[in-house]
């Protein structure tokens, strides 16, 4: 059982956990994920590690409720414990004193970009993040974001906060300010069409860009080909080959599409899951 | 020739297993084959001729000391019989279930020559079966050695060596990858024909005799096995990370939605309990109309296991003829009893998909069959202009599995062929690098369960000689 030391809830839907994992912990890196479970009748939830500590032993993850794990997972307080918890799984993040890099962060994807940015810097990078979210309220982890960086943009979707406009738009700003030559490196991580589009912006420009894919998982060890993407006509497996690929070499809309698969299962189970009409002779009364 | 003799007289062919109706159990995921009763196993038993030659046991892997533990059964000393297979085989309920027996211990049985062998896979799973109902016994554990032993795999080879090292005293850890131990016994293999909760109570049986088994736990990912040895402790290491790597096609359109490698078709039903959605979370889509890619056992579960998902038809399509079908012949008879249908001499081309992304049919190419080739099958050859259109709209590739590659790359000095497995010496299962061991799929390719069980006993023994030293 991996216990829960500590819960944040940053915004009303998205919570950061602390939790005990001692061998996560030693030798994990950042761009690196962990898969975990609640329960036994649990499935297996893919989260990317967003802080360590190898001396207390704990792995941080913040996560988003979107369907019915990752809801039920948000019922769980400092205290609780879930049942399986492995990790760290896929390649870290290629960390070199490359010179300038932009670490782009929409939304939920904040918590994966903080520990690459902070690598980069600590390798002697200039790291200018850019964070953008919907609104002010679901601005997080502006303050770690800006320890992280040399310099941190912010930019709210309805200008709620700091300033209008998309994290593309921003982008775009600094590769003029800075001159296309000068930016070494781009790294985006966030919803799909964020990422497609920050892509398409550096294509452009000739810019190196890496994102972070999450196709849906089982394994994450490479046994079952659900997280195959096509990256430059090749098949890759995100879990073991990524989850980092070249940004233009990705077939977005094929990733999404994939993405949606269970659609119509994921909808089914949260609607049991919230109306708690469960039939199943467990005896847990819905609460699975 | 007293032998010859005497199977004259012998009942000619095997006491029938009860099995559940094929429409029945085509539907539901309750074991097929339902074992013998008492009294017909000792019917079954007194087939056996006890030949003082014993060649039922050269087709045996293992060796199991098949004539005398059949002799106990034949006297009804159930205890003693299982006592007797386990001198050999740790996992007797689950060999005694999927040992492909037709073309192993069985084929080399005298009464087999003239008439149905005697039902050697049977009697083997009637005493395991016999035994859970009595409580497990756990075997004799030696005194302590004090010596550390990691096993990288819990598939039936990685069990089978930390079976034998934990009973000679050395302290056995077991890392698994999952989050429970049993690899293909518990991921790939259906519930229908081997029931999870058996091989579960096989592996506690292994955790009373003191192996620890850490799941969750990725060797090259939390630690390398050089980390394992140098930093905690481990004086010896077997790697049994079976073959998990899926194969693809390369055809277009594999990326479909509705394209599963078996190995994910299997694992959400089995391991994930997708069968039991939304009782348990993890999701499974099956259409009505599904194509299993390949002809060994795993396509054969694939498409029983697609039927028992709800498909209403599940194709199997294979390159080459029946005569040629890899799969356990009790398994293909199985799966066409139950209503699977096959298209032999066929082979899929592309698979065509719709705006949204998902299968709407498989374009095939039908084949015939040209000269033998190196395997000495005959090789199939395909038929110009005979492309046609399948209508379906799942499609599942069973065509193979190589080795995983994480635990070579991250060990320093392991010797790998050019198909990515193990390099390992098939007398001892020493690897390039001292103190590693390796065993079972990841040394050999897909294989089977018993095999698997050798080399993991082989293993034991030359690291138990490399420990004592
Ligand atoms: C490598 C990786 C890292 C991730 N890191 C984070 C993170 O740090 N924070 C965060 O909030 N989310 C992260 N995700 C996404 C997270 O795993 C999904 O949001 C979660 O699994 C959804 O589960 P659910 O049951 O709540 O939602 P569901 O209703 O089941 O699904 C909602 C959507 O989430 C996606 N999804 C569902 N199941 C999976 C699965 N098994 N694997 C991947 N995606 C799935 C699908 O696109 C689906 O349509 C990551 C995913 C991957 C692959
Ligand atoms: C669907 C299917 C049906 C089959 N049917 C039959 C049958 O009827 N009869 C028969 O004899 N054989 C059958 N086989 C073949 C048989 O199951 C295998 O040959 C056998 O399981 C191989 O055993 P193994 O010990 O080498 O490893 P596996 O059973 O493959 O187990 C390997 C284990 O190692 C773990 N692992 C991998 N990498 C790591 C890592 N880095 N760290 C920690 N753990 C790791 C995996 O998660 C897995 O649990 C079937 C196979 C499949 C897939
Ligand atoms: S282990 Fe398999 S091959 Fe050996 S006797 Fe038993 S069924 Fe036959
Ligand atoms: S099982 Fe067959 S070969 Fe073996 S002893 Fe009995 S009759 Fe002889
Ligand atoms: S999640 Fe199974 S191979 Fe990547
Ligand atoms: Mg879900």
């Amino acid at each position: 059982m991996y216990k829960i030391l500590s819960k944040i809830t940053l915004v009303p839907t998205l919570h950061e956990f602390v939790i005990e994992a001692p061998r996560v912990a030693k030798r994990c890196k950042a761009g690196q994920f962990i898969i975990l479970r609640i329960h036994e009748e649990g499935e297996r939830i893919p989260l990317t590690i967003a802080d360590f500590d190898r001396e207390k032993g704990t792995i941080t993850i913040v996560f988003q409720e979107v369907g019915k794990s990752t809801k039920q997972l948000a019922t769980l307080n400092a205290g609780d414990s879930m049942l399986d918890f492995v990790g760290p799984l896929g390649e870290a993040s290629h960390i070199d004193n490359y010179g300038t890099v932009v670490c782009v962060a929409g939304g939920v994807g904040i918590a994966p970009v903080f520990p690459i940015a902070r690598a980069l810097k600590e390798a002697g990078n200039e790291v200018i993040g850019i964070m953008g979210c919907r609104c002010k309220d679901l601005i997080f982890w502006e303050d770690r974001m800006k320890d992280a960086c040399t310099e941190l943009r912010v930019t709210t979707d309805d200008g709620s906060y700091v300033c209008k406009g998309f994290v593309t738009d921003k982008l775009l700003d600094l590769i003029n300010e800075r001159g296309k030559e000068n930016i070494a490196e781009v790294i985006a991580i966030g919803p799909v069409p964020m990422m497609r589009a920050v892509a398409n912006l550096t294509r452009e420009y000739g810019i190196k860009t890496i994102v972070s894919l999450n196709s849906t998982m089982v394994d994450g060890t490479g046994m079952c080909g659900c997280c195959r993407v096509t990256v430059g006509g090749e098949v890759k497996f995100a879990c073991v080959d990524g989850p980092e690929f070249d940004a233009h070499a990705v077939d977005f809309e094929e990733m999404m599409r994939r993405g949606r698969i269970y659609k119509e299962e994921e909808q089914k189970s949260l609607e049991k899951y919230t109306n708690k009409s469960c039939t199943c002779s467990c005896g847990c009364g819905g609460a699975k | 020739m007293t032998e010859e003799k005497k199977s004259k007289k012998v009942v000619p062919t095997k006491y029938p297993m009860p099995h559940q109706d094929a429409a029945v159990r085509a539907r539901n995921f309750e074991e097929v084959a339902l074992g013998l009763d008492e009294e017909t196993a000792v019917l079954e038993a007194q087939r056996c001729l006890q030949c003082k030659k014993e060649p039922c046991r050269k087709g045996c892997p293992v060796e199991v000391l098949i004539p005398d533990f059949i002799k106990l059964v034949a006297e009804r000393d159930f205890a003693g019989a299982i006592k007797k297979l386990k001198e050999k085989n740790a996992l007797p309920a689950v060999c005694g279930r999927v040992c492909p027996q037709e073309n192993q211990c069985e084929s080399y049985c005298t009464v087999g020559k003239k008439n149905e062998p005697v039902a050697i896979g049977r009697l083997e799973r009637f005493c395991a079966d016999w035994e859970r109902t009595q409580g497990i016994e756990v075997p004799e554990i030696a005194p302590s050695t004090g010596k550390k032993v990691a096993i990288i795999g819990s598939g039936p080879g990685g069990l089978t060596c930390a079976a034998d090292l934990a009973k000679l005293g050395h302290k056995v850890t077991i890392f698994e990858a999952l989050h429970v131990a049993g690899g293909v016994l518990m991921y790939g293999i259906p519930q229908f024909r081997l029931p999870k909760e058996i091989v579960q109570a096989e592996i506690e049986t292994l955790r009373k005799m003191g192996v620890e088994i850490e799941v969750n736990a990725v060797v090259g990912k939390f630690a390398t096995i050089d980390e394992l040895m140098k930093e905690e402790g481990f004086d010896a290491v077997y790697i049994g990370t079976g073959a998990g790597l899926p194969y693809f096609m390369e055809i277009p359109g594999e990326n479909a939605c509705g394209v599963y490698s078996a190995n994910e078709f299997l694992t959400r039903t089995n391991l994930m309990k997708g069968y039991k959605f939304p009782e348990y979370d993890t999701p499974i889509k099956v259409g009505s109309k599904v194509a299993v890619l390949g002809g060994g056992n795993v396509a054969m579960d694939a498409a029983r296991t697609a039927l028992r998902l709800g498909a209403s038809e599940s194709w199997i399509v294979y390159r080459r003829s029946k005569e040629e079908l890899p799969a356990r012949h009790e398994e293909a008879e199985h799966a066409e009893e139950e209503g699977v249908k096959f298209a032999f001499l066929t082979s899929p081309v592309r698979v065509i998909s719709n705006d949204e992304g998902w299968v709407t049919g498989m374009e095939c190419v039908k084949y015939e069959l040209g000269e033998p080739d190196a395997s000495g099958r005959r090789r199939p050859i395909a038929i110009k202009g005979s492309e046609f259109i399948m209508d379906v709209d799942t499609v599942v590739v069973a065509i193979g599995q190589g080795p995983n590659p994480l635990v070579p790359k991250t060990t320093e000095g392991l010797e790998t062929n050019k198909r990515g497995n193990i390099v390992a010496d098939p007398a001892t299962g020493a690897t390039s690098k001292p103190g590693v061991y390796a065993g079972g799929d990841v040394v050999t390719g897909a294989a089977t369960v018993i095999l698997a069980m050798g080399a993991g006993r082989v293993a034991a023994k030359s690291m138990h000689e490399y420990l004592s030293k």
